[in-house]
Formats: structure tokens, C-alpha cells, sequence
């Protein structure tokens, strides 16, 4: 006989028993926020900024070539003393008493950029350019001598080399109260 | 007169793009990243204005740390591999393939040769508080320092034919002295071109 189905479903013996569809959705919100914690720590732990450098070319030493001989006048020679003071005179060592002045742009570069000047006008000419001799002393730091040679590039300056320090201009830093 | 009745939404949103998106920067992140080493040396470098860059790789980098301490750095595991086995022979100190093992896997040393076996002996944990002397270096042609750089370039010339660059990294308070008996060593080997690692500071106005 036909029986009608009056009772709850699920609850008839003999009728199939259907699971309750889920839904599929996730709930992210959780996932995400992790993801953008991480995002962050890895953001923050790369170096984004790469070590920067400056070239260095050092003159061949072994090489006994004849060098260019290069009138006085034209060079100007920076002491590295210390307590972060620079010496600089222009011509021959033991010839005029240096001036003491200090980094940056009021004390070397400043210089430089003046003495660049009255020596290209004094040498008319291309080769009328200055020549830059760094010399540093004993007790002048290693930032003392980037420091210089970054006004040499600032400065545009042709040509310039690190020589050794020779005993007279030691003298003449020590009574400057430099070394 | 019929109210008028404002729809209520859902405040749940579709977070399923923002995840695909954090997950794929996630991703980057994670592949781009490079373990930063730990520099023993602890040099603070000077500024300077120049913004040249130096190469990825393919860098032999001279530390000049504090207290005058000189660290070696140089890139290529198999590099430092033969490096180690050349000073090994020219020092008469066997390693031990664990040793090496263990070297190729350093990044940065500064040990002198004689203590170089109590270094490697230590647990990977152990290298950071290890008391590294520097390498000694001096201004003839055959302190260690020189013999490093020269098995390094050696090394690097036999397994992938380039030469490479040099970088100084040096303390911004050190001596000049210092720094001079490198450029001399360098020298020496006929390596004149180098450069010297700084950290940027701000153009100077013209």
C-alpha cells in the first residue's frame, strides 16, 4: 500500500540517508594574513641596497718607464694628517708652509676647486690641468683617504695619484700638530 | 506608507585572489632573498659619493676589520675547495675532506694557518664566537694573506678561467698603514685596479 512519508527527514528507517552539503567556501582571511606577515619579514631582511664602491687604479711600481717630467707649479699635494685635518701646499715640498684645512666642501674642496682654477689659468694650453698628489701620514684613517679621494672625483680632477710620504713633509705635519 | 528596506550584505569577502597575490610575492621574496652573512670583521665602511656598484659575484673582497684584523672573502665554494687544499700543501697542514667540506661553506675567514684546524674542528653554531686573530699579512711576497689571494686567483683562473675583482672593505677608522700593506700586496701581484667598498652618502651640491 502507499504510505506517505509524514516524519522528518532522515529519521524513516530503510530511506537513504543524505549528508548536509557543506559549502566549499574557505574562510582565507586567516591565510592571508599570514602571507603578508611573512611578505613583510622577507621585505625587510633582503638588502635592497647593493654595496656601493669607488675604482682605484694604483701606478705599476715594477714598471722603471721615464716618466713625464712635470713642472712644479703644477702639483698640488695633499698630507693626510691626522685628527681628520688635511696639509696642502702646491709646488716643491719644504718650500712654502702648508695650509691646514679640514674635508668637505669648505675646507679641501673648496681649495682644490681654487687652485685648479689659477692653475689652468697660469698653464694655458690642454695639458694645463692640475696634478693632485695624496700623500697620507701614518696617523690619517683609512676614511681620511676615501674622503680625499672623493674630491678627486668631485672635483674632476685629470689627474691624481697616492704617493708615499716623504720625511720632509712629515716635518712639515709635525709642526702643524698634525701627526 | 512601505518602508524602504536597505539590502543586507554579506561582509564576507573573496579573499581568494588577495591570497594568490600575497602568496605570489611571497614566493619572490623567498627566492630572491639571500642569507646575509655575518661580517666577523665588523669594518664600518666610510662614505663616499660615488655610485659605482659592485659585480654579484666573482669578488674577492679583502676585510680590514678592527683592530687592524684582515678577513678573506672570496666567492665560488669549489674556489675556496682547491684554495684551501693549495695552502694546505704550501703550509703543511693536511685537511680532512670534512674540513674542507666545512671551509667551502664558509664565507668569510680570517684565521691564520696555524689555527686554521681549530677553526674548522668547531660546530657551525660555535664559528661566530670564535675569536678569528685575522690572517697575518705583512708587506713581503710571502706572508699568508699573499698566498691566500694568490692560491684564490689561482684556483678561480683553473675552474672558470676569470680573474677576479678585488674589493677592499675597510674600517673607516683604521690606519692608512693598514690599508697600505694591502695595496702593496696587491701590488705585488700586479693587481692595480680595485675598489674600495663604501656606503652612499648624498651627492654633493654643485
Amino acid at each position: 500500500m502507499a504510505e506517505l512519508d509524514t516524519s522528518g527527514g532522515g529519521k524513516h528507517k530503510g530511506g537513504k540517508v543524505r549528508s548536509k552539503k557543506a559549502s566549499t567556501r574557505v574562510d582565507l582571511t586567516a591565510m592571508v594574513d599570514l602571507a603578508f606577515l611573512l611578505i613583510t619579514f622577507f621585505m625587510l631582511t633582503t638588502t635592497l641596497n647593493k654595496p656601493k664602491a669607488m675604482n682605484l687604479a694604483m701606478p705599476d711600481n715594477s714598471i722603471k718607464t721615464s716618466q713625464l717630467p712635470v713642472p712644479e707649479s703644477r702639483t698640488m699635494t695633499i698630507l693626510l694628517g691626522s685628527h681628520n685635518k688635511v696639509a696642502w701646499f702646491m709646488g716643491e715640498p719644504g718650500k712654502t708652509a702648508p695650509t691646514v684645512d679640514s674635508y668637505g666642501p669648505n675646507g679641501l674642496r673648496k681649495a682644490l676647486i681654487e687652485n685648479g682654477k689659477a692653475v689652468a689659468a697660469s698653464h694655458p694650453g690642454p695639458d694645463g690641468y692640475m696634478i693632485v698628489v695624496i700623500k697620507p701620514s701614518e696617523s690619517s684613517t683609512y676614511e681620511n683617504l676615501v674622503s680625499a679621494l672623493d674630491e678627486m672625483s668631485i672635483t674632476a680632477i685629470k689627474s691624481y695619484a697616492i704617493v708615499k710620504i716623504l720625511p720632509v713633509e712629515l716635518d712639515a705635519l709635525k709642526s702643524q700638530n698634525l701627526l | 506608507m512601505p518602508r524602504v528596506k536597505v539590502a543586507r550584505k554579506s561582509t564576507a569577502i573573496d579573499m581568494t585572489a588577495m591570497c594568490d597575490v600575497a602568496f605570489l610575492l611571497l614566493t619572490f621574496f623567498i627566492l630572491t632573498a639571500k642569507p646575509k652573512v655575518e661580517d666577523p670583521s665588523k669594518a664600518e665602511v666610510p662614505a663616499s659619493s660615488k655610485e659605482v656598484t659592485i659585480p654579484e659575484d666573482n669578488v674577492l673582497m679583502i676585510s680590514i676589520g678592527q683592530q687592524n684584523k684582515i678577513f678573506l672573502s672570496f666567492s665560488g665554494n669549489d674556489v675556496r675547495t682547491e684554495t684551501l687544499k693549495a695552502m694546505g700543501e704550501k703550509y703543511n697542514v693536511p685537511f680532512t675532506p670534512a674540513e674542507i667540506n666545512k671551509f667551502a661553506n664558509t664565507e668569510i675567514f680570517g684565521v691564520p694557518m696555524n689555527q686554521m684546524k681549530q677553526f674548522l674542528s668547531l660546530p657551525s653554531g660555535e664559528l661566530k664566537s670564535f675569536d678569528q686573530k685575522g690572517i697575518p699579512a705583512d708587506t713581503t711576497n710571502n706572508s699568508e694573506l699573499s698566498n691566500w689571494i694568490l692560491n684564490a686567483r689561482k684556483a678561480d683562473r683553473g675552474l672558470h678561467g676569470k680573474d677576479y675583482n678585488i674589493a677592499i672593505k675597510g674600517d673607516r677608522n683604521e690606519k692608512y698603514p693598514a690599508v697600505s700593506t694591502v695595496i702593496n700586496i696587491l701590488g705585488q701581484q700586479k693587481l692595480f685596479k680595485f675598489d674600495l667598498i663604501t656606503t652612499l652618502r648624498a651627492a654633493p651640491k654643485k
